[in-house]
């Protein structure tokens, strides 16, 4: 079973039933999982902010949402995470590509790694990383643990975490 | 008409709908007129309250109306191409277009110079783009709810506040009670 599947299985195992996306070559596998699932509605947006507002709905509606993001986007999203997802107590699992960690062939990519975990731990988000494959083993009691607490919850996977699946 | 003159009249309409209110004073003045358990007032999050209505919409079956402002809009513009690719025919997103940033003390938004924000959203691919003045809102808001197609409403109106206080309703309490406005 690819690491994809398995992921998108525990997703769906919790009742992870809405998820947003945004564009990003290391999540492409999981991204194609989500929207080959019936039991999952896929709804690509235009900035995380915008996902994290369509989870926010979604959520009150009754679904369970989930957001697959870069880590680039937490500079988007730091306002929205504050003042609509903390705020009002919602759960938002967010499943993340580390880029700018080890095996990271852009220079660029690593100004906001640097900042990544900084930010995710002033903003008092739980967060695990991922760089190996049996470390998905953790994501269904992270799920649990999401909708349990009713938290926002970043689940950061690095390159090493993909990279055994022949991308890099 | 201003905006708190809008909301006044449209208020009987909006009561027996799920109503996500947009930041600042649209939320206020809502809250003042006709508080409500279906309102979810947004304390904060400008842009969003047209992703979380659609969020909302494509969640459940029934009607829900994004109160939000042109301003609001201009800074989430990337909502339009969303709604119009994942149609929600009981979601109804009203843009109050008074030209400015009310909230923030009326400076002009450039929907109230040279942008057309009802001509933006037709060419995102929504469907049902109705533009209306400020007298006409009430009518075309039912209009909007009985056609059960996904509308998105431009109100045109004059820019201008009224006085009035914040809301001290915990968030989570907010939340709660429309989470279960939604579920009964």
């Amino acid at each position: 079973m690819s690491i994809s599947t398995k992921i998108v299985d525990d997703f769906v195992a919790n009742g992870v039933d809405f998820i947003t996306t945004v564009p990003c070559k290391q999540l492409a596998g999981v991204i194609d999982e989500v929207e080959a699932r019936p039991e999952i509605y896929h709804i690509p947006s235009n900035k995380e902010d915008e996902g994290m507002g369509l989870c926010a709905g979604a959520f009150m509606g009754g679904k369970r949402p989930a957001i697959i993001m870069q880590n680039t986007a937490i500079g988007v999203t730091i306002n929205t995470l504050a003042t609509l997802t903390q705020y009002y107590r919602m759960p938002l699992p967010m499943l993340i590509s580390y880029r700018g960690e080890l095996r990271e062939p852009v220079a660029c990519q690593v100004e906001m790694a640097v900042h990544t975990k900084a930010l995710l731990q002033q903003m008092l988000i739980p967060t695990y990383h991922f760089h190996k494959e049996s470390d998905a083993d953790e994501m269904d009691a992270i799920l649990k643990y999401t909708f349990m607490c009713n938290k926002p919850v970043a689940i950061l996977t690095d390159a090493s975490f993909w990279g055994g699946y022949g991308d890099q | 008409m201003i905006r708190s003159e809008i909301l006044r009249e449209i208020a009987p309409i909006l009561r027996d709908q799920l109503v996500v209110c947009n930041i600042g004073l649209p939320s206020q003045e809502l809250h003042m007129i006709d508080d409500q358990p279906t309102n979810f007032y947004m304390l904060g999050t400008m842009g969003l309250s047209s992703s979380i209505g659609l969020g909302l919409a494509l969640a459940q079956d029934k009607t829900v109306i994004s109160i939000d402002g042109d301003g609001s809009v201009l800074t989430n513009l990337g909502t339009l191409p969303t709604i119009a690719n994942n149609v929600a025919d009981n979601y109804i997103l009203m843009i109050i277009d008074n030209g400015s940033y009310g909230s923030t003390g009326d400076q002009p938004t450039y929907a109230g110079k040279k942008t057309k924000l009802e001509a933006v959203a037709a060419a995102c691919g929504c469907e049902n783009v109705v533009t209306c003045k400020d007298v006409d809102t009430g009518k075309v808001l039912q209009a909007a709810i009985d056609s059960k197609k996904m509308t998105v409403i431009v109100v045109k109106c004059d820019s201008g506040n009224i006085k009035l206080p914040v809301i001290t309703m915990d968030p989570v309490v907010i939340r709660d009670r429309f989470m279960k406005s939604v579920q009964a």
